[in-house]
Formats: structure tokens, C-alpha cells, sequence
């Protein structure tokens, strides 16, 4: 282990009201730590600023999955695990099922948390593009209240998030989708488990008269966050099944990307192959 | 007994989680020692500076001025300093620099952080090419830590005659041996009878070598340094050579300080400073008649070899040795070279050169074939070696040998002919999945290369102990590859006793002779012949001295032991390897008897493209081959499955990336091991052929299965994809939508 370990320390508030006036006290000195996935890899290298640990694990009030009619609220501290035994996930939102499994192994699943990939803010997470494709919103918390915020908007660069230094990220909503839907996804990591992703790409369509009525795609590790592909969902928006414009949206998909050579892929070959995932999501939907 | 899958002798302890490995040893007081590297590929040392903020006076710090004896590793060249000092030459990133000892190992970390190095940087070579250019000129006179040339014949006069002339060049990456457990090192110097007494227990391979470079490190005679083999988690190569660099830097702390140190790297240091695979290019000619018959093959082949020799000229002469492969060929001419760059020295790992050059002439058979209109099956079938024929150092074939049905076996358990018809069909239609087949036919030289077995003269016993049971004296080592179970299986053979009733003495220098490193494929054949030798001797000592009597049960053998040492005290007998009189090796021509024996194999591969990710899946996979007597069928297998799964990590993702001569990709998330999810099922086939030299018969098996997975994967490819530049491995899923651009881009 190179972190130096005299120079962290762990608090463990007892509830969510203990560890927001803690963060209160002194903003922006504690940092949250739930499954400790992320963190842990870092202090581990000695990459980790020294620190006050917020341990998570004992607040009841951010675990548990509400189901309402419209939608599902997963607290912050739903593990993968439990995305993947989750009935409801399964039935409404299958991509996010797919990420789960898609993310690191077993163990991995059992203690990493949903807000936790989201809060590490790497851009090759593999739930975020799900959330984007099903339009998800989060709660954060914090001594000033409830805020809600769309998920698309959460991101605002390389590691840069829409969170104060008082906020916990404490809930994330998922609307269910309606209608006839669509659901793709796909990670190419750097080898079919225990891997971190190349490129990613999560969509959902709503499909009505034969036309993509609704659609939002999600996009993983080709830019400085997870990203929307607007520009690809606009070119696709209202067209036919039978006639998808598959070279234009590809076309548009570069639009939408700004991916980097780095250890992993270059970034030629995230632009390339991306562009194929989007090309065969669009040979999926036109069959769908 | 042989023949038979006797449970693993360690098995049990390595389960329950008992077994004692370097980092488990219990030593009360011992300090946490860590290593202060250069960071930068070439330069000078000016000064080293401790930082603020470290209690300095509670450290043990050793520099290159406090070292008793030699400042230089034993080796097979002695050009590698332990440690480097003030106004001396760094020349790679991670060369050693200082070592620091405290007990509280988060500290010691945390000052390692605050030792600043004042390095004059100096340009360095960072690539073969370059070095091969003497740009600029960074060791001896010419930039080579080894030149090897092998002659047969005359290719001059071919190349204008024959029919066809086809050339190639091909490259391999470095590779990490990636054991689970990294380099681990325990020592403790004290005074004994007022004499030093230098101990070291550690993760390795080869208790001597290591013993050999403590001594030399210390100036110490023989009886004041011993070296215990702790159990150890995999090394495959890894822990060959560098256990003397790390061995001997535990012991200076040890030294220094006067309490026991442990030396334990963690990934990130194991991964950035010990050794690899040698990277290699590889460039091919060959002349073939019209009927596709080989006339010349002319070998250029060359290893980047770091900024030491360490293991590399022997590296490169067993790869030059395999560089003609399994074809007949009457004019050869290889040259071979081992270059020096600026880039931590890459060691031993399982193949030891041979997997370099074997890819090469395996995906040039391939591409032979392409280019002369043949089939790649048709094509080697013409061209293999037969009893009677000759190697390319005039070595003659004296077993009966059959490589066209080990091909065929192989081609027929994969469905080779099937595969392809059906492939050509499916493969033009629209969809991204492209299928091919392909296979590569090789040899494995099992033991040392050369005079190698004569100059160690291994030798190794077997001892009766106090409760009637026997205990194997060798000081071959057990990484996992089941060397405690196969030695006990041979001497249980030999005494026609249980197993149960043979263990493996602890691998002490003090308790047990040099039986050679645990390298070279070398252990269960070459050791394992010298202690059924032992055993005999054993048997018959017993029997001549009038403990036992034959024929005998295994109560009564094992009467008679407790009885011999009760009256004997202690009951030993050894055996020692002998050069048989028909092997001839001469070690300045490159001729004769470059092996004693080989073993033999062909292996297949099935393979899925993923055009649209270009990822690339091995769907099927055989390996069939000829490895004498299979002593432990279960542990036989093992060993071919581990090495093709390494063989296609190799081929297909393992790749060291390096910037400036450091590793950059040195954590197990970004260096790319397939897991079980990325491999295939692995149809393993064993023929077997009793050859004289081994115990019942067995030859080496422990890197075959290194060298021929990467050119079958790759063969497939270009059956799965038409003909793209597959001249290089890792073929990673990035260098494939390269390739597939080349073609379509024209
Ligand atoms: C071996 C291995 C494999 C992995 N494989 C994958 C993979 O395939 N795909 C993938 O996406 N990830 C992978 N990861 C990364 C990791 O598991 C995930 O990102 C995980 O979701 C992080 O959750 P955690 O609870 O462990 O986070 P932690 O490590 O506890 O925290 C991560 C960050 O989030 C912050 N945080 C956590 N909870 C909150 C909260 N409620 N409010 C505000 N901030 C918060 C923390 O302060 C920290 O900055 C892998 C990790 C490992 C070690």
C-alpha cells in the first residue's frame, strides 16, 4: 500500500443528518466513501490527497429501491448486485442490468454502489450511459434541502460535477419507460470481464407507428464524461424504422464524441468503433 | 506412480490457506525495506538529496558506496550493478539507486517519496532499430550483448536459382509472467561462530543462482550464505534472474541494519523494474522450389535485450536454435542478436526465446503458402523433418519422428477441413463475425541449450528418514508446476514404493545440493533422471548393506529405512547428471546436439472477429503433442492449459506499453490477462513416445505450450480476415482495425 495511512481517518455518522452537518462544518474537507471501489484502487497507489473518510455504510436512509408507478428510486448505496436481483430493474430497465454485470467481477458488484460510479466521475463508468438512455434524475442532499437535478445536466466536465461540497448524492430516479421500447447496450472493454470500457453505448427508443418517437443514447469513455449523443439521436428522431438514416446518424455520432488516445484505445479506435456499436443498435432497432 | 494424476504433494497446505509463503514467515522485528529507483532511462548520477520531514536517522539507507563485496550481479556476464553510484551511469528508468529499511512501512514509502535523484540525463535508445544504429552507442563497442551465427550449408547460390524467394518480418512485444504472488525477498545477516552468516529466504526459482550472487555481493565463501526456497505463487520465468538483484538487496539492508528485512514489491513495482519477454524482430527469407520444396532460409533475429545481458545470450540461443523450426531445409543461415537499449532488462519467461522466433516461421509458413498458391497443410507436410534429417545445426533426428500426424491429429480434432469449407461460405455474407482456423507446427528443446546440462553437472538424492519414509534432496523448486508431486512419483517408481511414502526435503542450500535452476522444461527429465539414479543407488545400498531384502513390501522397505538410520545415523545417496556419449555440442560453431531431445506439437485455433469492435474471440482451441511419458496426466494438463492461455494473452492483448523506457500500463486493470471468460475450451492430447533420456521415459513439457498458441491464433486470422499485415503480436483489437485499414484503404 502506498497511501500513508496516519494521514487519513474515517468518520461513521450515524445517520443522514450526522454526516450533513459534518460536511456542513467543514465543506469540502470529508469525502464520502460507500463501497470504496474507486477510492480504494487510489489510496492504494498513494494517488489519494490526504483526507477525513465519510463512511456511508451506516445510513439507512440512502439504500433500498422504491417502486412507484411511474418510475424507480434507487438509493445511493445500491449495490450492482442488488441492480442485478432486482426484479423491477430486469423488467423496466434491462440495460441496467447489463451494466451491472458488465462491471468489474463479483466481488466488485457486491460492494460498489450506484452513486458511487456516478460520484467517482470517470468517464468509462459503465452505468452512467444507461442512466442517460432512460433519462434518470438524481436527488442530492444537503444541509439547505432536497435538490433535484437531470442526470444529463450532473456532468460539466472531466471529473467537474453539478455538487457542492455539503451534497451527497442520495437518490437516483428512473422514470419507466412507456410504450413499446428499444433497449441496447453494449461495452467493449479491454476483454470480456474484469475490464474497464474502450467505449460504451446505451440507448433507448420508444418506438410508435413504426417511427422512433423517443430516444436517447448514452455514451461511455469518448469524452470527458459520460455524454448524450444528441446530435445522433436528433438525426434519428421521428424517422422510420424501415428507412433509419444509419450513415447520417454515424456521420452525426462524431459530433457527439471528443474521445483520446490514452492507455486503453487510441482514440481512432473509439471513434470507429463506436460508430459501429451505433450501427448495430440501429440494425437491431430496425428489426425491432 | 508414473503415469498416474498423484494428488498435488503441496496441495493441501495451499488450500487451507497453510502454506508458508516469503511474505507469511514469521520474524519478529524485521524491518519493511523499499528500493529508490532512477525514474529517468540514461544519465548520471550527481547526488541523491533526503527530503524534509523524515525522521532520516530512524532509517537504514544503503547506497552502492556501503556494499562489502562486488558491486555487480553473477550472471552469465557480470555487467549489472546492484546498486548505482554517485557520478556512475543510470541506464534504465528503473535502475536502483538507494535502499531504505524502517519498521513502520507506511513511512518507508513515504520517504521513498522524499528522496529527490539530481540525474544528468543523457540521450537514450529506446528501440531496437536505434540501438542497432548506435544511436547513440550505449554499450561495448557495438551496441550487443550477444551475436550467435548458425550455419548449414550455403544459401548464397539459392536465392538466383529457385523458383520462389519470399521475405517477411515479424514482431513480438514484451510480456509480464504476471505470477500472482510478486518478487518477495526475507533476509537476515548475523555473525555465527563470529564468522557472517548471510540467510535469504525468498520467492525463487534457483536457490544457487541466488547463493552465487550473495556470495559474490559479500565476498563470502559458500558455507556463510544460504538460501531457503519459500512456497512460491507462480513465476513462469519471473523469478529465474532478478531473485539475485532483489535477493542480494534484502540481504545489504539486512546487512546494514542488523535485523531481518523483508523486501516485498508490490504489482505496480513488480510490473514497472523485473524482467519480461524479450520484444524481438524477427526477419525471414526463404527459397522454395516449384513444388514447394524449402532450399535456404536465412533468419535475421533479433531481441531487444535491455540495459544488461542478464539472461539474454542464452535467451537468444535457444530462440536462434528454434529460429529453422521443425522443417528440413539443406541451407540455413541464422543470425542472431541481442541488443542493448535503455529499458529494464527483460529475463526468462517460460519459451525463453524460442515462442520469438518460433512465431515468426510459423506465420512465414502461412504466408509461404499464400504466396505460393499452396495449401499451409500441403505446404509444412512436404517440409518437415524426418528421422535422418538434420537441423539447422547439423543435429540429426534419431527418433522416429511423425510431425505429419501430430498435424493431422490436430487438424482433424478441431475439424480443420469442415471449418474452412464452411467458412468460406459464411464469412462474404454481411454480418461482423468472421471465422478462420489456422494452426502452427513447432518444437520445444527440452533442458539447457547446449553444453548447459555438462557445465551445472546437476546433482540431487534422496535421503531415508528417521520414520522410514524417503525425502528428495534437489534444489528444483515448486511454482506450481508440480515438482514436489512428479520427483516423489519418479522416486516412487524407482523404490516401487506409495507415494505417499516420498516427500520433498525442504529447497535449503544448506540441506540440499545444486540439482540446477527450475528452468528450461528441464526439471522432471533431467533432474527426475538423476534421482531415479539416486533412488536405485538408494535401493540398492539398502539391500547390499542388509536392510532389505528383495522383494520387498512397502512395510519392509520401510522397516528397513528406520532400521539403516537408526544405525547409520544419516542414509543419502546422490546421483549427478552425465553427458551421454552421443550428444556433441560445440559451443563456438553452433553445431551438434543442440538439445538432448525434443518435444513436439501442433495446435490449432478457431477463431471469431468482431468487425465492428475488432475484438477478437478463440472459440476453439487443441493442442496436441508428443511429449515422451506423461508423467502426472492432471498436472501434464495443467501445464498445457496455463501455457496456451498465456500463449493467446500473448498473442492477443498482453501488451507492455512504454513511455520514455518505463511501463506505463503496470497495474493488472490496463496490462491485459485473459481471464476464463476470454479463452477457449482447451482440448489437450497427449501422444506418447518413450524416449531414453527421462525418467520412464518423459521429456520437457513446461514452455511447449508457450510457443505455439500466438502463430495459430494469428494464422486464423488471416483465414478469418483474407491477407492483412499479421506480422505482429499482441494483435490487439487497435493494431486489427489498423491492419483492416491498410487493406481497405488500399
Ligand atoms: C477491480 C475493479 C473493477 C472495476 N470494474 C469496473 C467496471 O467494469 N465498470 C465500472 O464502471 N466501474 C468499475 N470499477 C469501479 C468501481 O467499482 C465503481 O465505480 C463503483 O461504482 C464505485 O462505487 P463505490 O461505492 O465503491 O465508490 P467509492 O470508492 O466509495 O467512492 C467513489 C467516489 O464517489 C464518491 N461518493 C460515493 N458515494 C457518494 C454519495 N452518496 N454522494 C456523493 N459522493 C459519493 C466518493 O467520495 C468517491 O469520490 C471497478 C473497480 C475495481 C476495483
Amino acid at each position: 500500500m502506498r497511501g500513508y495511512l496516519p494521514d487519513f481517518d474515517v468518520r461513521v455518522p450515524a445517520s443522514l443528518g450526522e454526516a450533513l452537518e459534518l460536511m456542513a462544518q467543514a465543506p469540502g474537507s470529508y469525502t464520502p466513501l460507500a463501497g470504496g471501489t474507486d477510492l480504494m484502487v487510489v489510496y492504494n497507489a498513494g494517488r489519494l490527497k490526504p483526507t477525513h473518510f465519510l463512511d456511508l455504510s451506516r445510513l439507512a436512509e440512502l439504500r433500498g429501491t422504491e417502486e412507484d408507478a411511474t418510475s424507480l428510486r434507487f438509493g445511493a448505496l445500491t449495490t450492482f448486485t442488488e441492480l442485478r436481483e432486482c426484479r423491477a430493474v430486469h423488467q423496466h430497465f434491462p440495460n441496467l442490468v447489463k451494466s451491472a454485470r458488465a462491471t468489474g467481477a463479483l466481488a466488485i458488484q457486491n460492494r460498489g454502489t450506484l452513486a458511487g460510479n456516478i460520484a467517482n466521475a470517470s468517464p468509462a463508468a459503465d452505468t452512467p450511459p444507461s442512466l442517460l438512455a432512460y433519462g434518470a434524475e438524481l436527488a442530492l442532499v444537503s444541509p439547505r434541502g432536497l435538490r433535484r437535478v437531470a442526470y444529463d445536466q450532473f456532468h460539466q466536465g472531466y471529473k467537474r460535477l453539478d455538487m457542492a461540497a455539503d451534497e451527497l448524492l442520495a437518490r437516483i430516479i428512473v422514470p419507466k419507460p412507456l410504450g413499446r421500447g428499444f433497449h441496447y447496450f453494449r461495452k467493449v472493454g479491454t476483454r470480456q470481464a474484469q475490464a474497464i470500457s474502450k467505449t460504451c453505448l446505451a440507448a433507448y427508443a420508444r418506438i410508435e407507428d413504426g417511427c422512433v418517437a423517443e430516444l436517447r443514447i448514452g455514451l461511455g469513455s469518448v469524452a470527458p464524461a459520460p455524454v448524450r449523443a444528441r446530435n445522433a439521436e436528433a438525426a434519428l428522431l421521428g424517422k422510420p424504422l424501415a428507412s433509419l438514416p444509419v450513415a447520417a446518424a454515424r456521420e452525426a455520432l462524431l459530433a457527439d464524441m471528443s474521445p483520446i488516445d490514452d492507455i486503453r484505445a487510441t482514440a481512432h479506435y473509439r471513434s470507429v468503433v463506436t460508430r459501429n456499436l451505433l450501427g448495430q443498435m440501429l440494425r437491431e432497432l430496425a428489426n425491432a | 506412480m508414473i503415469g498416474a494424476s498423484s494428488i498435488r504433494k503441496e496441495g493441501r497446505a495451499k488450500v487451507l490457506g497453510t502454506a508458508i509463503y516469503t511474505d507469511d514467515k514469521f520474524m519478529p522485528g524485521a524491518l519493511h525495506g523499499l528500493t529508490v529507483r532512477s525514474e529517468v532511462p540514461r544519465g548520471i548520477l550527481r547526488a541523491i538529496h533526503f527530503g524534509e520531514g523524515i525522521p532520516w536517522e530512524e532509517f537504514t539507507c544503503v547506497t552502492a558506496e556501503d556494499i562489502p563485496g562486488t558491486n555487480l550481479v553473477a550472471s552469465v556476464v557480470d555487467d549489472q550493478p546492484f546498486l548505482i553510484g554517485i557520478g556512475e551511469e543510470i541506464t534504465h528508468s528503473q535502475q536502483a539507486v538507494l535502499l531504505l529499511a524502517h519498521p513502520d512501512k507506511f513511512l518507508v514509502e513515504k520517504a521513498r517519496r522524499a528522496v529527490r535523484l539530481e540525474i544528468e540525463e543523457l540521450p537514450a535508445v529506446l528501440d531496437i532499430q536505434s540501438s542497432l544504429d548506435l544511436q547513440p552507442l550505449i554499450y561495448g563497442t557495438n551496441n550487443l550483448l550477444k551475436e550467435i551465427r548458425i550455419a548449414k550449408g550455403d544459401p548464397d547460390p539459392i536465392w538466383a536459382q529457385a523458383a520462389h524467394v519470399i521475405e517477411g518480418e515479424y514482431r513480438t512485444g514484451a510480456q509480464e509472467q504476471m505470477y500472482i504472488e510478486p518478487n518477495a525477498m526475507l533476509s537476515v545477516v548475523e555473525p555465527r561462530d563470529g564468522l557472517l552468516q548471510v540467510t535469504v529466504w525468498g520467492s525463487l526459482q534457483c536457490p544457487y543462482y541466488v547463493h552465487g550472487a550473495l556470495r559474490q555481493l559479500f565476498g563470502l565463501p559458500e558455507k556463510q550464505v544460504r538460501v531457503v526456497a519459500m512456497e512460491m505463487g507462480g513465476a513462469f520465468g519471473g523469478k529465474e534472474d532478478y531473485p539475485s538483484v532483489n535477493g542480494g538487496h534484502a540481504a545489504l539492508l539486512a546487512w546494514k541494519s542488523g535485523k531481518p528485512v523483508r523486501l516485498i514489491y508490490d504489482r505496480e513495482e513488480d510490473l514497472a523494474c523485473t524482467t519480461k519477454r524479450h520484444p524481438s524482430r524477427t526477419r525471414l527469407r526463404t527459397a522454395f522450389d516449384a513444388e514447394g520444396n524449402l532450399l535456404a532460409l536465412e533468419a535475421d533475429f533479433i531481441l531487444d535485450g535491455g540495459a544488461y545481458a542478464t539472461l539474454s545470450p542464452v535467451v537468444l540461443s535457444r530462440g536462434a536454435v528454434h529460429a529453422a523450426s521443425v522443417y528440413r531445409c539443406p541451407h540455413v543461415r541464422i543470425h542472431a542478436r541481442a541488443v542493448a537499449t535503455n529499458t529494464p532488462p527483460p529475463g526468462a519467461f517460460r519459451g525463453f526465446g524460442a515462442p520469438q522466433s518460433l512465431f515468426a516461421m510459423e506465420r512465414h509458413m502461412d504466408v509461404c503458402a499464400r504466396k505460393l498458391g499452396l495449401d499451409a497443410v500441403e505446404l509444412r507436410r512436404k517440409n518437415f523433418l524426418h528421422m535422418g534429417d538434420t537441423m539447422a545445426t547439423g543435429q540429426v533426428i534419431r527418433e522416429d519422428l511423425d510431425l505429419a500426424g501430430l498435424m493431422d491429429q490436430a487438424l482433424a480434432a478441431i475439424g480443420y477441413r469442415d471449418k474452412r469449407a464452411a467458412f468460406a461460405l459464411t464469412n462474404p455474407g454481411d454480418g461482423p463475425i468472421k471465422r478462420g482456423v489456422g494452426f502452427s507446427v513447432f518444437m520445444h528443446g527440452c533442458g539447457f541449450t547446449g553444453n548447459g546440462e555438462s557445465h551445472v553437472a546437476s546433482v540431487a538424492g534422496v535421503e531415508g528418514l528417521a520414520d522410514g519414509t524417503v525425502a528428495v534432496l534437489a534444489a528444483s523448486t515448486e511454482m506450481g508446476q508440480g515438482k514436489n508431486t512428479v520427483f516423489a512419483q519418479i522416486v516412487a517408481e524407482a523404490l516401487q514404493l506409495p507415494v505417499e511414502l516420498v516427500d520433498t526435503a525442504p529447497v535449503d542450500t544448506d540441506h540440499v545440493p545444486n540439482s540446477g535452476p527450475t528452468v528450461a522444461s528441464r526439471s522432471t527429465m533431467m533432474v527426475g533422471r538423476i534421482l531415479e539414479d539416486a533412488a536405485i543407488g538408494f535401493k540398492l545400498a539398502l539391500v547390499q548393506q542388509g536392510f532389505l531384502v528383495e522383494p520387498y513390501t512397502p512395510e519392509s522397505f520401510q522397516a528397513a529405512v528406520v532400521k539403516a538410520v537408526a544405525t547409520l545415523g544419516t542414509l543419502r545417496c546422490y546421483g549427478q547428471y552425465h553427458r551421454p556419449p552421443n550428444i556433441q555440442w560445440d559451443d563456438v560453431t553452433y553445431q551438434g546436439d543442440a538439445y538432448p531431445t525434443y518435444s513436439w506439437a501442433c495446435y490449432a485455433a478457431e477463431v471469431a472477429v468482431d468487425l465492428d469492435t475488432f475484438e477478437v474471440k478463440v472459440a476453439d482451441f487443441v493442442a496436441v503433442q508428443e511429449v515422451g511419458r506423461v508423467v502426472n496426466p492432471t498436472l501434464a494438463a495443467g501445464q498445457i492449459e496455463g501455457g496456451v492461455a498465456q500463449g493467446i494473452g500473448w498473442g492477443l492483448w498482453e501488451e507492455v506499453t512504454m513511455q520514455r523506457g518505463r511501463m506505463i500500463n503496470n497495474q493488472m486493470t490496463n496490462y491485459i490477462i485473459p481471464t476464463s471468460v476470454d479463452l477457449p475450451r482447451i482440448q489437450v492430447v497427449f501422444l506418447e513416445n518413450a524416449h531414453a533420456g527421462g525418467p520412464g521415459g518423459a521429456k520437457g513439457i513446461g514452455e511447449l505450450p508457450m510457443d505455439g498458441p500466438a502463430p495459430a491464433v494469428v494464422n486464423a486470422l488471416e483465414n478469418a480476415l483474407g491477407a492483412l499485415r499479421l506480422d505482429e503480436v499482441p494483435m490487439t483489437p487497435d493494431r486489427l482495425l489498423e491492419r483492416c485499414e491498410e487493406v481497405s484503404h488500399g
